[in-house]
């Protein structure tokens, strides 16, 4: 499992556009978006709500566009059914593929924090809760991961590459990341309330010490987790 | 380096997609030490069997054995013990034939050295090649490669040959048969018949969901009856065949005479013995008509021959019967 977790990682690195969406997207963003001044006046500064928001991009470029995608190829490549005809359980492989995309994160985190605090002059606020970031992250792994499978594992492998991409934007644009979902027009903002993006993004807030409820959020995501996680595994084909 | 009990066996098979029946009560034994050939055309229901016995499908009648265990059932302790070749290989485009295996050495304890396997099937020079970039006989070579890492005591390998130029199909026919010397059991697919004559113990042919041979490459071969075959320097006109007929039928009844529909100029008679009264009236046609003889042989069919006759496709058959005479 953990060969097969080191393949998955040799892999990602080894494709420009892999890290190009998890790895350079997300910061690009939140210092793109901080040193605009296009983000309406509130209390606090740019980065206190760009930095989560571009922790959930990332957690979403991890799960739905990377591990979606790949999957989504080596289904129809066949190398999924190939591992299915090896010693390697099937446990081992969704557990090799959770561990590549976990490792992933993690060093998305480390370069958003840090981009955030030497470029930014990013400092956690007063009531920062690293247990809640943990609880986040994992959350927002298990509802994009499972919505990343849940087209890898039904759909062309071109459609799941088409719609992970413009879901991608979609969250990127109305999911409370660079923008607060209040300022969208209302019914637009009626749907993003609800969407795992802003749930993750207000979570990480949360997390990050900006005062805000985590509660709600968490519950949300929470459903969108076991949702999608839950959906995927049911529907999920294997070649 | 296995028991003494078949290493495969499917024993009255059944297997329905829907309302058809794919396969319809199939049985076939490999022992350990013994190549079968799975043959049939397109559709045939060849990977149906095959992955029945891989374990990705579940027979709807039968008994289905791997070593002993129902493959369906089995998990990774069987899976260590078998070698899988399926047919698009299941490699991913972007890993290289030495990641690939040191991956898939990972999974077994004890795998064979990546390096030296990269030897075996010659893809040392092309092992840190992208896939994509490799050719479609060497990525067949690397599939093969990958089913040989756990040294497994079975090899089931779907149309190993397949894309293959004709030195990489020879070097890849002699591993096969080198595996199973060692003692390993192997079931292969093909459509290539040289694969079976040269390869195969023992040869297997699938067509509408039944097993309608099974025998010996030379036994399925002179299963059928002898003829003269004979090639002409000219195709001949309508005329001087229903002259031969006639001829045919003044000294043996039941002489079929068959025209080869992509072979102009190539005849047999079929339905008697190729004696030498039959020879010499053949040749006294062709001496009346101021035909050429090039070629004039007394034979039994050909394993492909053989083979289109059982499976009865009417593209694939290579002539039509132009008369019988009584």
């Amino acid at each position: 499992m953990a060969a097969l977790a080191g393949s998955e990682l040799r892999v990602t690195a080894r494709r420009g556009e892999n890290v190009l969406v998890t790895l350079v997207i997300p910061p690009a963003v939140l210092l793109f978006f901080a040193s605009t001044g296009l983000l309406p006046a509130r209390a606090g500064r740019p980065v206190d709500f760009l930095l989560p928001g571009s922790l959930a991009l990332a957690i979403i470029a991890a799960g739905l566009v990377n591990l979606g995608i790949a999957t989504a190829y080596e289904r129809s490549y066949g190398v999924l059914k190939r591992l299915g005809g090896s010693p390697l359980p099937r446990w081992g492989l969704i557990g090799a593929k959770l561990v590549a995309v976990l490792g992933l994160e993690l060093l998305q985190v480390v370069v958003l924090l840090v981009v955030a605090a030497s470029v930014l002059g990013w400092r956690p606020g007063p009531d920062v809760s690293p247990a809640l970031f943990v609880v986040a992250l994992l959350l927002g792994t298990l509802a994009f991961a499972g919505l990343g499978l849940l087209l890898a594992g039904r759909l062309r492998a071109e459609a799941t590459l088409a719609l992970a991409n413009g879901l991608f934007l979609a969250f990127l644009m109305v999911g409370g990341i660079v923008l607060p979902i209040d300022h969208l027009p209302a019914p637009l903002a009626a749907i993003a309330g609800v969407l795992p993006a802003s749930a993750l993004a207000e979570a990480f807030r949360a997390a990050l010490g900006t005062g805000a409820d985590g509660a709600s959020p968490l519950l949300l995501l929470g459903a969108w987790g076991l949702g999608a996680a839950g959906l995927a595994a049911r529907t999920f084909r294997w070649e | 380096m296995t028991g003494t009990g078949p290493a495969l066996v499917l024993d009255g098979v059944v297997k329905r997609y829907g309302d058809r029946t794919v396969l319809g009560g199939i049985s076939l034994t490999v022992g350990p030490g013994e190549l079968v050939a799975l043959l049939g055309p397109n559709g045939a229901g060849k990977t149906t069997a095959v992955e029945i016995l891989e374990g990705y499908r579940r027979a709807d009648g039968g008994t289905v054995r791997v070593l002993g265990i129902d493959p369906a059932t089995g998990g990774p302790a069987l899976k260590a013990r078998v070698g899988l070749m399926l047919q698009g290989g299941g490699l991913d485009p972007r890993s290289t034939p030495r990641d690939a295996l040191r991956l898939y050495a990972r999974f077994h304890d004890g795998g064979r050295d990546p390096e030296a396997l990269l030897e075996t099937v010659g893809l040392a020079g092309v092992a840190g090649t992208r896939a994509r970039r490799l050719s479609g006989g060497e990525r067949q070579r690397l599939a093969l490669a990958l089913s040989l890492v756990g040294e497994p005591e079975v090899l089931i390998l779907d149309e190993p040959t397949a894309g293959m130029d004709p030195e990489a199909r020879r070097a890849t026919r002699q591993l096969i048969a080198g595996l199973r010397d060692e003692g390993r059991a192997v079931l292969l697919t093909t459509h290539d018949l040289s694969d079976l004559e040269q390869l195969a113990d023992r040869v297997a042919i699938l067509h509408g969901g039944r097993i309608v041979a099974d025998g010996a490459p030379a036994e399925l071969a002179g299963g059928g009856t002898p003829r003269l075959q004979v090639r002409l320097a000219r195709p001949p006109s309508g005329e001087e065949l229903a002259d031969l007929g006639a001829v045919l039928q003044a000294i043996r009844a039941g002489a079929t005479v068959v025209v080869d529909a992509d072979r102009a100029g190539q005849v047999r008679i079929e339905g008697v013995p190729p004696d030498p009264r039959l020879v010499a009236a053949v040749a006294t046609w062709c001496a009346d008509a101021n035909l050429g003889i090039v070629e004039l042989r007394a034979t039994t069919a050909s394993l492909e021959e053989r083979y289109f006759e059982l499976t009865g496709d009417p593209d694939a058959s290579s002539g039509q019967p132009i008369g019988t005479a009584a």
